[in-house]
């Protein structure tokens, strides 16, 4: 086994086993300071020994009984625990009913529920579920979200401190729960995506792949521990039809390339495929759809169509009906009002996206979104006014040069 | 495990008849299904009196220690045995006496 081998298998541990040896510990010692460092030392302590000794033939159990040794160890060291510790650790029941869900015997469930609870504030969500669930780096995560590694470690820390302190506690909601508590986790992951997709800051990569295939990846596991969830199964899809595309979003100019103008060539056609797949067995469900399941069903007519000129843009039109039905939310009513313009035109579209002015004045898309209408209805001088105004709002580096060149290229 | 739920309110005045009729059920309830430690509601906080008497001379200051728009105006300690039952209980509190309520737990 070469060097390279066995680095592969330790990135493949990684990947497959951190969130199962931290659900683990977590269960086992009931605290998730003591199950995050046990598990990161047991990773350590395989990239020392594994080029020597050879990968052990059960990468996982290896690691779980390393990381067990260590945090026993780590118990050893912090004396006995009194009764009050004992009673802080985390509350999990091994006497609940069994949950009509079928694959909650997992552990790591409990662990992207207890990451993802709601008493914890939407950044923090994020930040912990990507280190206990994802395995990333404080230093990893903080790089991410632009913030400096210190102030990271401190959310973290202070999250682990209020699941301690407060009893957050380490179990999958109860089945009257679940809906809501899903929908939770799943706007973490799609959060996670999206700042990977539409990077914000001005240094900023634009796109930063790091994030998006880590939430692709969460959201497989999600989606593998909840097989039967349709909007689990329709968030995948959506990111995967969205991923599908990066390779054609931003232009080697740095610029961000919109869907009509994009190389179609260039998209990824094995994600395609399996986007396309998720949404026709959802469709085949017969069940009704949530928002992620329509956004994916829009995605896939987009991605359908060879060439822009083929799509099917009534298709599109009747999934955002849909769509403002459930998400009565002024961003959803603005993508909609795109479709708009392509089947009635933009002057309808132009007269249903003043409505949004009032909420949506604070949003660079709502101004992008005009101006491109402005432009199109050949009112040049108010498109310039609204493209100003979206770049000066726009936080992503290749969306504002691609803002700038439309501005740029206008008339008068 | 117990916890304080401690109501925020922004207005002055007492609860309505409404509102106490309610928070009477849900404190039957709390009894009734022992999660009930303690609970009261509390005067504006103008009767509010500061004493700091860490200095040896006892410094009297009229008034509450922080002047702020929102305040607390009552509370419950509960017992619950972790956190999502403390906050299903304080959703039903919000609801009875139909103000804010901060979940907060005893160490």
């Amino acid at each position: 086994m070469t060097a390279s081998d066995v680095h592969d298998a330790i990135t493949r541990a990684h990947h497959e086993e951190w969130a199962r040896v931290v659900a683990a510990l977590t269960r086992r010692f009931g605290d998730f300071d003591v199950a995050e460092e046990a598990a990161a030392e047991a990773f350590a302590a395989a990239v020392e020994r594994w080029p020597a000794d050879g990968v052990p033939p059960n990468p996982g159990a290896w690691l779980t009984l390393t990381a067990n040794r260590r945090a026993i160890d780590r118990v050893r060291r912090e004396g006995k625990r009194d009764d009050r510790h004992r009673e802080a650790l985390m509350r999990y029941d091994d006497d609940d009913p069994p949950e009509p869900l079928g694959a909650v015997g997992d552990e790591r469930l409990r662990l992207i529920f207890t990451c993802c609870h709601p008493a914890l504030a939407m950044e923090t969500r994020v930040a912990l579920t990507l280190r206990m669930v994802g395995g990333l780096t404080v230093a990893e995560i903080a790089r991410a979200f632009l913030v400096r590694e210190t102030a990271m470690e401190r959310r973290i820390t202070r999250a682990k401190a209020k699941i301690k302190d407060a009893r957050v506690p380490y179990r999958v909601p109860s089945a009257a729960d679940l809906p809501v508590r899903l929908s939770g986790v799943l706007a973490v992951l799609y959060l996670v995506f999206n700042e990977g997709y539409l990077a914000t800051g001005p240094g900023a990569d634009p796109v930063r792949p790091g994030l998006t295939a880590e939430a692709i990846r969460l959201t497989r596991l999600v989606g593998a521990l909840l097989p039967g969830d349709g909007e689990v199964a329709g968030l995948l899809a959506l990111m995967l039809l969205i991923e599908a595309r990066r390779p054609a979003r931003v232009s080697r100019t740095g610029e961000l390339v919109t869907l009509d103008e994009q190389d179609r060539g260039a998209w990824d056609a094995a994600l395609v495929a399996e986007g396309h797949r998720l949404v026709r067995e959802r469709l085949a469900s017969g069940e009704a759809p949530g928002r992620y399941q329509i956004l994916a069903a829009i995605n896939a007519v987009h991605t359908s169509a060879r060439d822009v000129r083929d799509t099917d843009w009534s298709q599109v039109v009747a999934l955002y009906d849909q769509l403002v039905r459930l998400d009565r939310s002024p961003v959803a009513a603005l993508n909609r009002a795109v479709a708009v313009a392509e089947l009635d035109g933009p002057d309808v579209a132009l007269a249903a996206v003043e409505r949004l002015g009032g909420d949506l004045a604070g949003y660079h898309a709502f101004h992008a979104t005009r101006a491109d209408l402005l432009r199109r209805l050949g009112r040049s001088g108010e498109a310039r006014a609204a493209y100003e105004t979206a770049i000066e709002l726009a936080g992503n580096s290749a969306e504002v040069a691609a803002l700038t060149r439309r501005r740029d290229r206008l008339a008068g | 495990m117990q916890y304080l739920l401690s109501v925020i309110f922004e207005e002055d005045g007492r609860a309505t008849p409404e509102e106490d009729a309610a928070i009477d059920v849900f404190n039957d309830r709390l009894v009734a299904e022992g999660r009930w430690v303690f609970a009261g509601g509390l005067g504006a906080p103008t009767t509010a009196t500061v004493i700091d008497n860490r200095g040896g001379e006892t410094l009297v200051t009229d008034g509450p220690f922080v002047e702020s728009k929102e305040f607390l105006a009552g509370f419950w300690i509960v017992e619950a045995a972790d956190l999502d039952v403390a906050l299903g209980l304080a959703a039903e509190g919000s609801r009875a006496c139909n103000r804010k309520v901060e979940v907060r737990p005893f160490l």
